[in-house]
């Protein structure tokens, strides 16, 4: 059936009219469900619709039209355009009437980044993907589907630090699990590219110990990430055991396709860097294949750090070439440089006296007594009442949960003793 | 006594380094005579009476390593043995002879066909006493039937079978003395058989008995008990009862033990695991126990001059009682644990009341060099047992005591970090289950 002129000139009218509030936006939006097969057999002729819409006030309208003509396969040539205009209109729409129509809104976000894709310039997809997050989500603690797509981007374009500022942002509710272990992956990178671990180990370790009936791949990589950014922050203290949290699935499989992870660990723990060397070299094809020879490496001069941290346990000067010896480096030149670089890292408090070639190892000169540290102090007690209000709330609503309720009144007993009356042993409502 | 030299305050000028544990009238204290040389295989093989002679004269054969004492060992179970009735040990001693003392100590066939023969007649006349005995039904008499089936068991060498016998009078026992003569029998036989679990469990049933015990049978109790604990490496517990052991004891355990025993392994369990203050009290100022030490002067001499910091001639003492400690059948295995744990004692009592010590003293002090030491050091600051650092420029140990304001803080912004963290992956997981849940239960509400 064509698309007659009169149909396409209602359709615009509707928009036209439909536009003011929301009530009027629903029935818009019902309406354009209808219309919704007929818009994708015109697809081709819908270009100049576009013009006569504004995207800032008919938002809906136009996300309906936009997605519909951006459905049809595109040529290279043309994807350079369809990137502009999606582009322009995720900058310019108006928040809540995309909501309204949100999977609409996300496979044209996801048309934009394919085509950023294929052009090869990521970075034209990272700012626009920004807004569309912000616009799309709720509130900052929803987790949308375009997260993990948004950490893509940055990861493939090398904005890490736009990716840590929405990685900043606490992540209390999901749509779709699969998201946040690709958002929690991908952040994870992000985070080890930035050299910030701890913030790395946590996003892994939600993965790894998310409730999953089946194991998936993202899970396993992310536990091979895992234990090498554990060996690099924790050191010795990493336990191979899991949390009892983690799902049954996980514990029993994931271990099986990290064999060489796992003895990379063993060799770790035994305090020798030949040893943990020579095991790279043994497994050096499955870190390579993994893509996470860098991280190997990494792991290995860390133990370096550690050995040495150690040492400041018990000694308070030690000659470099004592220090060489007992780390086992190769000469007192090397201790001071990893010594040095520690010291710049903030990794120890030091002093190196080249004259006698001894190192000095200090105290901590952190006193706890600055204006600073009140306020860091005072800022953890607010969040963590307010998280704690939160848990409080969260257990008040699940025990009104009607679901919850029905499986909990089966097992009550006949009898309340403190009240008088015979307690239903099946809860309906 | 001498005072224990201290010194407040850090180092400053050479007259104010005092030396731990040593002064100038050092060289003119009177040292006892300490008994490094050989060991007195008879005199050590008179201390003891019945099979654990024989046993321990042949781990002294085996572990002494000097052909001459070997022999002399074999020899002396050669006779024992002899005076007793056990062929298969016969044989064995006669097998590690080897022939290399003569004919006279060669295989006696006949002798050992002859004890086999009585063996085998008076078993089995102790068999038909104990049937007709068991028809008879005379509770007394079954009992003694059993005992004499256990002694003749034991005698021959059957330690299992003996045990066996032995626990089998219980249930004919009518007095608390005959439990504890049961008790006491089947402990003999578990020490032998080196199965010191039974020990510790015959030892408590023993002691429940109350109205049976006398002060000889409580001594040996504790002594049996001592000597399982000591086998289970719980040194401490292994002190504790042998100090507990009164002087009634005298010579009336030496199927198993000697007074001088109780005084060694007491005091070198004491050593290692006691701190200063039970140590004064339970060993030093306990009178019962004086008894035992008299016995021993050196283990006398080594516990004063581990107390007052002499650690110099108590280290030594302890070097030379080595050898000899090594060929006893108990302490055997754990001599190398006890030594290191008194030494790695004296190394922290002698660094506990100085704010820096001298490296180099110290070594002097320890006979040992300061590298060697500066390592044993370390591991004892590792392993926490020694609050200090070291200062490896100028050998000088200090004292470092951790500043628990800081790490209060330090602990409580940690603590609520974890707390965050822990508490926002909790609440992510809940939505994640709570996501699943919806998904997999679509309700009719």
């Amino acid at each position: 059936m064509n698309l007659s002129m009169s149909s396409v000139e209602s359709l615009v009218a509707q928009i036209h009219g439909l536009s003011s509030n929301i009530g009027e936006l629903t029935q818009l939006r019902n309406y354009l469900k209808q219309c919704d097969d007929l818009l994708r057999t015109e697809s081709t002729r819908l270009a100049p619709l576009l013009t006569e819409l504004d995207p800032s006030v008919h938002s809906l309208g136009y996300l309906y039209i936009l997605e519909a003509c951006t459905s049809a396969p595109i040529s290279k040539d043309q994807a350079n355009k369809l990137v502009l205009s999606v582009a322009r209109f995720i900058n310019v729409c108006a928040a809540e009437q995309i909501r309204l129509a949100p999977e609409k809104f996300i496979s044209i976000c996801k048309r934009l980044m394919l085509q950023v894709m294929l052009l090869e310039d990521p970075m034209r997809g990272v700012a626009p993907l920004l807004t569309s997050i912000r616009k799309l989500q709720s509130s900052t603690e929803q987790l949308t589907t375009l997260h993990p797509d948004f950490m893509l981007l940055c990861l493939l374009s090398k904005c890490y630090k736009i990716g840590l500022s929405v990685l900043e942002d606490d992540i209390f509710e999901v749509d779709l699990p699969r998201d946040l272990f690709l958002y929690c992956y991908y952040g994870g990178m992000i985070c080890i590219g930035q050299k910030q671990f701890r913030k790395a180990l946590e996003l892994l370790h939600n993965v790894v110990t998310a409730p999953m009936p089946i194991i998936s791949a993202i899970a396993v990589e992310a536990y091979k990430k895992y234990i090498l950014v554990s060996l690099i922050h924790l050191g010795q203290q990493f336990a191979t055991s899991f949390p009892k949290y983690t799902s049954s699935a996980a514990q029993r499989n994931l271990k099986n396709f990290s064999q060489s992870y796992l003895e990379l660990v063993n060799s770790y723990s035994t305090g020798k860097v030949s040893e943990v060397e020579k095991c790279v070299e043994i497994y050096k094809d499955t870190f390579g294949s993994d893509n996470n020879l860098g991280l190997v490496k990494q792991v290995v001069s860390s133990m370096y750090k550690r050995n040495i941290q150690r040492l400041t346990q018990t000694y308070l000067t030690l000659s470099l070439q004592d220090i060489a010896n007992t780390v086992q480096l190769n000469s007192p030149k090397e201790a001071e440089m990893h010594v040095l670089q520690m010291i710049q890292e903030g990794d120890i408090y030091a002093t190196i006296n080249q004259k006698d070639g001894m190192v000095r190892f200090l105290e901590d000169p952190e006193q706890y007594k600055t204006c600073e540290m009140i306020e860091r102090l005072d800022f953890s007690i607010q969040r963590i009442m307010r998280l704690s209000k939160k848990l409080t709330t969260m257990n008040e609503v699940m025990s009104c949960d009607p679901s919850y309720l029905g499986k909990v009144g089966k097992e009550r007993q006949r009898f309340d003793y403190d009240d008088f009356y015979t307690v239903p042993s099946k809860f309906t409502i | 006594m001498e005072p224990e030299d201290n010194a407040a305050g850090p180092v400053i000028g050479d007259e104010e380094i005092h030396a731990n544990g040593r002064d100038e009238s050092d060289s003119q204290r009177h040292r006892p005579i300490i008994s490094g040389e050989q060991l007195d295989i008879e005199a050590y093989a008179a201390l003891y009476t019945g099979r654990t002679k024989t046993t321990r004269l042949l781990f002294i054969a085996d572990k002494c390593g000097a052909p001459s004492m070997e022999l002399e060992a074999l020899r002396m179970a050669y006779d024992e043995i002899k005076k007793g009735e056990d062929t298969q040990l016969f044989r064995e001693v006669v097998g590690k002879i080897n022939g290399r003392l003569g004919p006279n100590y060669g295989l006696d066939d006949a002798w050992a066909d002859a004890v086999d023969r009585r063996a085998e007649s008076r078993k089995d006349k102790l068999e038909n006493e104990l049937n007709a005995y068991r028809t008879n039904l005379i509770k007394e008499s079954i009992r003694m039937g059993y005992n004499d089936f256990g002694d003749f068991f034991y005698a021959h060498g059957r330690l299992g079978e003996a045990f066996k016998n032995y626990v089998r009078t219980r249930d004919y026992c009518t007095t608390s003395k005959h439990i504890i003569h049961m008790c006491l029998n089947a402990i003999l036989v578990s020490i032998e058989m080196g199965q010191f679990t039974h020990v510790t469990s015959y030892v408590g049933k023993a002691e429940q008995a109350v109205d049976g015990l006398d002060p000889v049978t409580i001594a040996k109790l504790r002594c049996a008990a001592g000597l399982s604990h000591l086998e289970g490496k719980k040194y401490k517990l292994a002190a504790r009862k042998f100090l507990e052991v009164g002087p009634e004891l005298g010579n009336n355990y030496t199927e198993i033990i000697a007074p001088q025993d109780v005084a060694t392994y007491g005091t070198l369990c004491a050593l290692a695991s006691f701190d200063r203050s039970e140590l004064k009290s339970k060993v030093i100022d306990n009178t019962n126990f004086r008894n035992f030490l008299e016995l021993v002067p050196e283990i006398r001499e080594l516990i004063n001059d581990f107390y007052t910091s002499h650690y110099a001639s108590c280290l030594e003492y302890l070097g030379n009682l080595k050898t000899n400690l090594l060929l006893d059948i108990h302490l055997h295995d754990h001599v190398e644990t006890l030594y290191e744990q008194i030494r790695n004692k004296a190394l922290i009592q002698y660094t506990l009341p100085f704010v820096s010590v001298d490296l180099n003293m110290m070594a002097n002090a320890f006979n040992t060099s300061v590298t060697g030491l500066e390592k044993e050091l370390e591991a004892l600051i590792t392993n926490d047992q020694i609050q200090a650092r070291i200062d490896s420029h100028n050998k000088i140990l200090y004292a470092r005591h951790a500043d628990q304001r800081n790490g209060t803080f330090q602990r409580a912004l940690q603590t609520g970090n974890e707390f965050d963290r822990e508490l926002r992956a909790m609440l992510l997981r809940a939505n994640l289950i709570k996501h699943d849940y919806n998904l997999k239960a679509p309700r009719k509400y």
